[in-house]
Parts: structure tokens; C-alpha cells; sequence
């Protein structure tokens, strides 16, 4: 599904981040990246959504090279995603809103996937349940926490019912139970709809447990892929498995090396 | 959803500050004993008789040549300050332009705008356009650019071009920001009027105090101008407060 072919980026007056780097995922794949802060982690999931292009190689989705973002993918990142002037509810809608400004011309939105008002709020509402933050749908993201607001950036991405869902550090400004509860709740929805999911990360713990695969980054520039599959189900009982902690200390040596 | 009345406390002071301001009227002119500084009394006397006839035509237009020009000065300042505010290149060419043209007082270029434009409501309505332009540029500009890179970054990954970010963050975002500038720029358009009002034209309420005043000498009348004036400026207040309260609800 996901194909990097000998890509390489970087940013004007920089050092590549990426150079001749190829890296490829399939369809319904969970995958983390895992990487110290400046390794080009954010960088590789801005190229994923089309917000940046390479210089050289492509980036390509379901054999279509990136041009531009694309409408069948969701983005999440770890805050201020949400616009802070609006409720829960006219937040989690704003994909469809959009989409609706524009029309299905296959661009913005994609073909054929006109949406009327009542099978528009219906889908919100269903998302907003699903995320259990429908009791507070009419309050502004500043009056709810930190879990809320995530569970709302979710629920605006799941409502566009993306096949590919990109995200970047989606849970680090959280405490710990929320965290884990979240982790939890957010992959069981990304498995249920069979989405591929890459989820970027600092937390080794969160790599292991979220991911069935891990992309590990270092310092850039970065010209192989360094991939460790550790395949599980994510349950509450895998966090006190053997395997977890075995997933943990293998990922933490690789990151030393 | 409906937007609720004035809060109680705010009307409440906003009538203690009116008897505060007439007592301290009618003890001034107790103490000058001057035609010069008349009773809040005689002018209120006069106000009513006027207002309904010749102060209400001044007032009118007065109200419309104000009104014109924070309309036209919101629809062409505020699409120029969000086009400004999210582009760093066009902003680095513009921003000596605006530093430079800013600061320098909008009342200096009456005689210069009439000159150019001639008599009639055209040049005064200039006038205060160009001190309201500069003031919602700046502000809707830095309230463009203050939007944080996620929440574009994210809105764009939602399917968002140009058009639907102008549509559904920049717009949004700078609201506040054209409204805070129309209420900082009411004052000063207010004094500018007067002004402008005194150049060649027969109506409006610059024209009425400058005549009464210092023609007729018909203090009472002119005070009547005077208290039209400042209910125009109360007024324009009350609609910028009403209209933030109805966007606030709404939100």
C-alpha cells in the first residue's frame, strides 16, 4: 500500500533527512516509527500525507505517486489540530464540511462520495459515540482535556473513513491511564475498519505495544530501513507479557546501536 | 442560537455612568454661570425639540458617512490583511509600506483628500476609511499569521485547499481581530468626522456644532450636537459589542 522508492528529502539549506531511502508497508498493517527527536520522523509522515514531496524517488499509495494530500488519508497529530473557536461536534465534521465546500471532484474529496446533511451528522454522531466524547460535543476543545481533545482529533479523521491513518506522537501530552486506555481503543477501531496505520513515536513501550511493526530512525541522514516485525495482539494482557518486554529490550538495543 | 440581551450589570452601569456624567454637568454650569456651559437641562430641552427635525437629518448623515467607511475599510482591509498574514513573502514586501504609512495622523490629509476628490460625502468617507484600513490590516494580519502551523497542517490533510482554509481558519481566526479594530478605530474615526465635516459640506454634525457654536453662538444647540455625537459613538459600540456577542454565542 505504502512504497518509498529511493526517496531522498531535505528541508532548504539542510542536510538530507532521507537519502536513497525505500521503505514499503501493505494494507491493514499496523506499523510504528520509532526514532530520537530530530531523526526525521515528522518529516517522514508529512511526506506520507503530501504535505512535503521529495527531491528524488517517489512516494506512492495504492500505486498513486503523492502530489498532493490525499483525501482517503487521516492525519493526527499530538496537538493544536483542532480549531480552538469550535465545538467537539462542528470540529469532528469538519472533514465532511469541507468536503461539501468543495464537491466530490476526486481532489479534495473523494469521487463520488457525496454526502447528504442527515447521513453527515448520523456519521458524526456515530464517531462521537465511539469515541465516548458525544456528552461533550458542544463544548470548545479549551474546556475539555487533553484525552478529549485526541479523542475528537480521532473521531474528525475516522469520520472521513480513511484507509490510511498517519500519526504523529497522537498520544504523548497524556497522562499514563488515558494514554494506555487510548492506545488501546485506538487501535481496536483501526483494526475493526482493516486500516493501515503509522503511528510515530518517541516511547519505546508505545512502539512495542501499538505497532506489529516498528521502522526504526536514527540520526539523518537516513538511507536503509531498519524494520523489526513483532507481530501480537494488543490486549490488556500483552503490556505484561514476556514478549512485550522482550519486544521493548530488542527496540531499545537497536535504537543504542 | 439566540443572542441574549445585554448582561444586567452592564446596563445597570452603563445609566449610572449617564446620571454621573449629567450631575457633574449641572454642577459645572451652576458653578460657571456662563451661556458658554448651559444646564444639561436647556440642552436636553433642545436636543428633543431638535432631534426629530434638523439635528436628526445632521445625524443621519453623519451616522451613514461613518457607517460607509467602516464597511468599505472591513471589506477591503481585512481580505488584505489575511492574504499578508499567511504569506511571509508578500508580507516582507508590504510590511515598510504599512510602518510607513501607519503612523502618519490620517487628519493631516483632510485638505489634500478634499482637494483631490472635490466636495460631497466621497472624500470624508476616504478619510476615515484610511485610518480604520491600517488598524484592521495590522491586527487581522498578526491574527492570520499567529494561527499555529498543526492546526493548518491539519486542516489541510482533512482535504482543505486555499479557498476552504480562507473558508474555515483564516475567516474564524481574524474575526475577533476586525472587531477589536472597528472598536479601537471608533474614537478616533469619530474626531476625524468632525473634522472632516467642517470642508465643504452643509450636513452632518460637524458641520451643525462648528455652525451653532461658533457662528450663531446658540450654545444650547450646539451642546445638542454635541450629545448627538457621543450617542453616535455609543451606538457604533453597542452594534461592534452586539455583533462579537452574537459570534461568541454562535461558536
Amino acid at each position: 500500500m505504502i512504497s518509498l522508492d529511493v526517496v531522498t528529502f531535505s528541508y532548504p539549506h539542510r542536510p538530507p533527512v532521507f537519502e536513497r531511502f525505500t521503505w514499503n508497508a501493505e494494507q491493514g498493517e499496523i506499523w510504528t516509527v520509532l526514532g530520537p527527536s530530530g531523526c526525521g520522523k515528522s518529516t517522514l509522515l508529512l511526506l506520507l500525507a503530501g504535505l512535503v514531496h521529495a527531491q528524488e524517488g517517489s512516494v506512492s499509495i495504492n500505486g498513486q505517486e503523492l502530489a498532493r494530500p490525499r483525501p482517503e488519508t487521516g492525519l493526527i497529530l499530538q496537538e493544536y489540530g483542532l480549531l480552538p473557536w469550535a465545538t467537539i461536534r462542528e470540529n469532528a465534521a469538519l472533514g465532511l464540511r469541507i468536503r461539501s465546500f468543495y464537491g466530490p471532484d476526486g481532489r479534495h474529496a473523494p469521487r463520488g462520495a457525496r454526502v447528504d446533511r442527515p447521513n453527515a451528522d448520523a456519521r458524526v454522531e456515530h464517531w462521537l459515540r465511539r469515541l465516548d466524547i458525544a456528552d461533550i460535543a458542544q463544548q470548545t476543545p479549551g474546556q475539555v482535556s487533553g484525552g478529549q481533545r485526541q479523542r475528537a482529533a480521532i473521531a474528525r479523521a475516522l469520520v472521513l473513513r480513511p484507509d490510511l491513518l498517519l500519526m504523529d506522537e497522537p498520544f504523548s501530552a497524556l497522562d499514563a491511564p488515558t494514554r494506555e486506555s487510548l492506545q488501546m481503543l485506538t487501535l481496536s477501531l483501526c483494526v475493526e475498519a482493516g486500516l493501515t496505520v503509522v503511528l510515530v513515536t518517541h516511547s519505546i513501550e508505545e512502539a512495542a505495544f501499538v505497532g506489529q511493526n516498528t521502522l526504526l530512525l536514527s540520526e539523518p541522514p537516513n538511507a536503509t530501513a531498519r524494520v523489526i516485525e513483532h507481530p501480537h495482539t494488543a490486549d490488556a494482557g500483552y503490556r505484561a507479557s514476556a514478549a512485550y518486554h522482550a519486544t521493548c529490550t530488542q527496540l531499545r538495543q537497536k535504537l543504542a546501536s | 442560537m439566540t443572542s441574549e440581551p445585554t448582561p444586567r450589570p452592564a446596563r445597570l452601569s452603563r445609566i449610572a455612568a449617564l446620571i454621573v456624567l449629567l450631575l457633574l454637568w449641572q454642577a459645572a454650569a451652576l458653578i460657571v454661570q456662563q451661556p458658554i456651559l448651559p444646564p444639561p437641562t436647556t440642552v436636553l430641552r433642545v436636543f428633543l425639540r431638535e432631534f426629530p427635525g434638523v439635528l436628526g437629518r445632521h445625524f443621519a448623515v453623519s451616522l451613514a458617512r461613518v457607517a460607509a467607511s467602516i464597511g468599505l475599510a472591513i471589506a477591503t482591509a481585512a481580505p488584505a490583511g489575511l492574504v499578508l498574514g499567511q504569506s511571509r513573502r508578500l508580507n516582507h514586501i508590504f510590511e515598510p509600506f504599512i510602518y510607513l504609512l501607519y503612523p502618519v495622523p490620517k487628519v493631516v490629509l483632510v485638505p489634500i483628500v478634499l482637494l483631490l476628490l472635490g466636495v460631497g460625502d466621497l472624500p470624508k468617507i476616504v478619510i476615515i476609511t484610511m485610518i480604520l484600513f491600517f488598524q484592521i490590516l495590522v491586527l487581522v494580519r498578526d491574527a492570520a499569521s499567529g494561527i499555529r502551523p498543526e492546526l493548518l497542517i491539519s486542516v489541510r490533510s482533512l482535504g482543505a485547499g486555499r479557498r476552504a482554509l480562507y473558508r474555515f481558519v483564516y475567516l474564524p481566526a481574524s474575526l475577533p481581530a476586525i472587531l477589536t479594530a472597528v472598536r479601537q478605530s471608533i474614537g478616533t474615526a469619530i474626531a476625524v468626522l468632525y473634522v472632516a465635516e467642517l470642508f465643504a459640506t452643509k450636513y452632518g454634525l460637524g458641520y451643525y456644532i462648528y455652525l451653532e457654536g461658533s457662528s450663531l453662538f446658540d450654545y444650547p444647540r450646539m451642546y445638542a450636537g454635541i450629545v448627538a455625537m457621543s450617542l453616535l459613538g455609543f451606538g457604533l459600540y453597542a452594534v461592534v459589542d452586539a455583533v462579537e456577542h452574537r459570534l461568541r454565542s454562535a461558536e
